[in-house]
């Protein structure tokens, strides 16, 4: 017998062909391809647990900066002259056996006859339960509202320096609470200024190509060439003095904002420059789209993800770049305050060896870097969800 | 080979003319200018004989002349009043303030400058390198969690607080003297082996102080490159064939993952020249960092803009260097002629 023979006839099933029923998706295969670009981003995001963590912390410190009124125990500019640096006042809740809720012990203070320093003890006489929701330090809500409500204050007539008193004896973590508003905004509105130059010189430059490209490109090394903080220094330094210091917080935003942009302008080209090869904008070029809705429709949706994990990854730099201008005294100045301005007063070798707790201001800064560098690495792994 | 030097030598001319222009055009921001400070300070002593001395002054400096010819005259292709006298000749201008010319004055700081920036770059390649490519053949170990860890950490710390801290630490455990790049009594003195060990002895707080930041991303960089080249088809068919490891890893993978190296250099040092400017301050060493801090604030402007010139100078040159280095590695680029990225 040949194989001729053997063949089969021609069959077809009068059955109806459910395309569905074959190829039976699973809910989560069906989920995930519905899904639209930036949810699957969102659970690719979510999978980076260091990153959500992060994320979180980051929240609740911007969210501190829209209460920080309430959240500080007391005024910005309140000073104790009786408790110039006093060292930080730990919480107790139980007193020789007796619970008493959270509560902290008064200073002791003696005055050393030789070095003239002066000396806090915890005075176990001395008992100042913490008040909640309570009549405190007046303030300005936002500067404009006046207020006296916060989340906990010091016994009446007595204190509450968690974290010790500088050398005017105001309260550190008052002042690290109200600085967290102006160093966490400048880091924003920084990026904001560098992503305006960044995306429209790299634009450009991705765009149009050329001579155009070229000349762009090497004004970007040029700028990249400069040591940035010797630059820093002497653009904040023609700040003219007369400015208000809300100007001059401005200023100081703008500057850091010039320096940052070109990292960004050049990744807004290069990938400009990979995905107009790309074949679906071919398709819409083929179509009859218009270059600025391929620009705006096709191209830019494909990489707002990368660049929005880029600039997380630059906020960082700006915020550590604010702290070492006003460390130097070029930054910010009083009474705007912020964590740099702190530090300021962490200058010298003085308060290393004998009121170390006025480096706490560093906490924050550090916390605050670490989590923008943390949550900007999950970003940026979740920025490309097709992978 | 030649070819490429020539051409990247050649961009570096309008690069510097930008930057000198840049570097004078902010120098002058502030309003007013050294003298006008002088003039104000003087009239409120109510001292009017100086303020003939100070309009002199002006005039010797050629502060009254409009803003592009004095540019001109500091960079030299404009005569000035001793003619052509500028940058290109190798003259730095003035010093209101210390009334000295710029060269006497920052000579010395400049060599410090360079050696303290130099040794930064080395102290990051000799940390980075080992603990880059130990991180990355051990991947996800307990080891490369907690390097990662402390990269980040130093990452985060501000470095001029690093400073503070390592600086009390050395003088309480080691007894070395608080600030300076040596010990004061060598400052003045020619250089010997004594004051050399004095600096060395000295240099290790600011090296390590710098060079934290720069190492971590470093280490970063390289352990991403060395993981991505070590999981290519040659890696694996070698590693099949029975190659030992450490001959496998060093033969291949590494020489590829050498490229960021050499061509961070270029990265490094405008950031290791900025680190350093903000660790010298509270270091008070005697580099170029506190001086232009100074010159900065007193409106110095000769000596501000000669500073400000000779960094940028120091970090174009070291673009070019790596530049040339990468090109001499990887023939793509030499022979493409492209700029290395």
């Amino acid at each position: 017998m040949s194989a001729a023979d053997e063949r089969l006839e021609h069959y077809v099933s009068p059955e109806p062909f459910e395309p569905y029923a074959t190829e039976k998706l699973t809910p989560e295969q069906e989920r995930f391809y519905r899904a639209s670009q930036w949810q699957i981003m969102w659970w690719k995001f979510k999978r980076h647990r260091i990153a959500v963590i992060a994320a979180a912390i980051l929240l609740v410190f911007y969210a501190s900066t829209l209460v920080s009124e309430n959240l500080a125990p007391y005024n910005l500019h309140t000073r104790d002259a009786r408790h110039i640096y006093a060292p930080p006042q730990s919480i107790h809740f139980v007193d020789e056996g007796r619970f008493i809720g959270p509560f902290v012990y008064g200073y002791g203070m003696k005055l050393d006859m030789q070095t003239l320093n002066r000396e806090y003890t915890p005075d176990p006489k001395l008992i100042y339960p913490m008040r909640f929701f309570c009549r405190g330090d007046e303030y300005r809500f936002w500067g404009l509202i006046e207020g006296r409500f916060h989340l906990f204050c010091p016994a009446e007539g007595g204190t509450l320096f968690l974290f010790g008193t500088d050398r005017l004896g105001r309260d550190l973590l008052s002042r690290i609470i109200y600085g967290t508003r102006i160093s966490l905004t400048i880091g924003l509105l920084g990026i904001a200024v560098s992503f305006l130059i960044g995306i429209t010189l790299g634009g450009i430059s991705g765009y149009y190509g050329g001579w155009i490209d070229n000349i762009i490109q090497r004004f970007i090394e040029m700028v990249r060439a400069f040591p940035e903080l010797p630059l820093w220094m002497a653009l904040s330094a023609a700040l003219p003095v007369t400015w208000s210091p809300l100007l001059v917080y401005f200023g100081i935003t703008i500057i850091l904002g010039l320096l940052d942009w070109p990292g960004l302008a050049r990744a807004v080209r290069s990938k400009l420059l990979a995905l107009r090869e790309e074949d679906f904008a071919t398709a819409a070029v083929l179509m009859g789209a218009s270059p600025k809705r391929v620009i705006a429709r096709h191209l830019l949706p494909s990489f707002t993800s990368h660049l929005i994990a880029s600039a997380t990854l630059s906020v960082p730099g700006m915020i550590l770049g604010e702290t070492a201008l006003s460390f130097l005294g070029l930054g910010l100045r009083p009474p705007v305050t912020s964590w740099g301005v702190l530090l300021n007063e962490a200058q010298n070798i003085n308060a290393v060896a004998l009121y170390p707790w006025i480096m706490l201001s560093v906490a924050p800064v550090f916390i605050v870097v670490l989590a923008f560098n943390f949550m900007g690495d999950g970003m940026r792994d979740a920025a490309d969800p097709y992978r | 080979m030649l070819n490429y030097t020539i051409r990247r030598i050649l961009i570096m001319i309008p690069t510097l003319v930008v930057i000198s222009f840049l570097v004078f055009v902010i120098i002058q921001l502030p309003p007013g200018d050294f003298l006008s400070n002088q003039i104000a300070e003087l009239k409120s002593q109510g001292d009017t004989g100086s303020l003939e001395k100070v309009e002199f002054l002006r005039r010797q400096y050629g502060l009254d002349k409009p803003f592009p010819e004095r540019y001109a005259t500091w960079v030299g292709i404009w005569p000035g009043d001793r003619g052509f006298s500028g940058l290109l000749q190798g003259d730095w201008g003035w010093s209101f303030e210390h009334d000295l010319p710029v060269k006497d004055l920052v000579g010395q700081r400049m060599l410090l400058s360079f050696i303290l920036n130099f040794s930064v770059i080395l102290f990051t390649w000799a940390v980075a390198f080992p603990i880059g490519v130990y991180v990355a053949t051990h991947q996800y170990s307990w080891s490369d969690h907690g390097l990662t860890l402390l990269g980040y950490v130093g990452l985060a710390t501000p470095n001029f607080l690093l400073a503070l801290v390592l600086l009390y630490f050395a003088n309480v455990e080691f007894g070395l003297s608080i600030g300076g790049i040596m010990d004061p009594e060598y400052l003045s003195q020619p250089w010997d082996w004594a004051k050399v060990r004095s600096v060395l002895t000295h240099l290790w707080i600011p090296v390590i102080v710098i060079g934290t930041s720069g190492t971590a991303a470093m280490i970063r960089r390289l352990r991403a490159n060395l993981l991505d080249e070590l999981q290519k088809q040659y890696v694996v068919t070698a590693r099949a064939k029975g190659m030992p490891a450490f001959r496998l890893l060093v033969k291949y993978p590494l020489r590829m993952s050498l490229n960021p190296f050499i061509s961070d250099i270029g990265n490094l040092l405008p950031s290791v020249i900025s680190g350093s400017a903000i660790v010298a301050v509270v270091l008070s060493l005697q580099t170029s960092g506190p001086m232009l801090l100074e010159a900065i604030r007193s409106q110095d402007t000769y000596l501000a803009g000669s500073f400000l010139m000779f960094l940028s100078l120091l970090a174009v040159i070291g673009t070019l260097v790596s530049d040339l280095l990468l090109a001499l590695l990887d023939p793509r680029i030499r022979l493409s002629g492209g700029v290395a990225k």
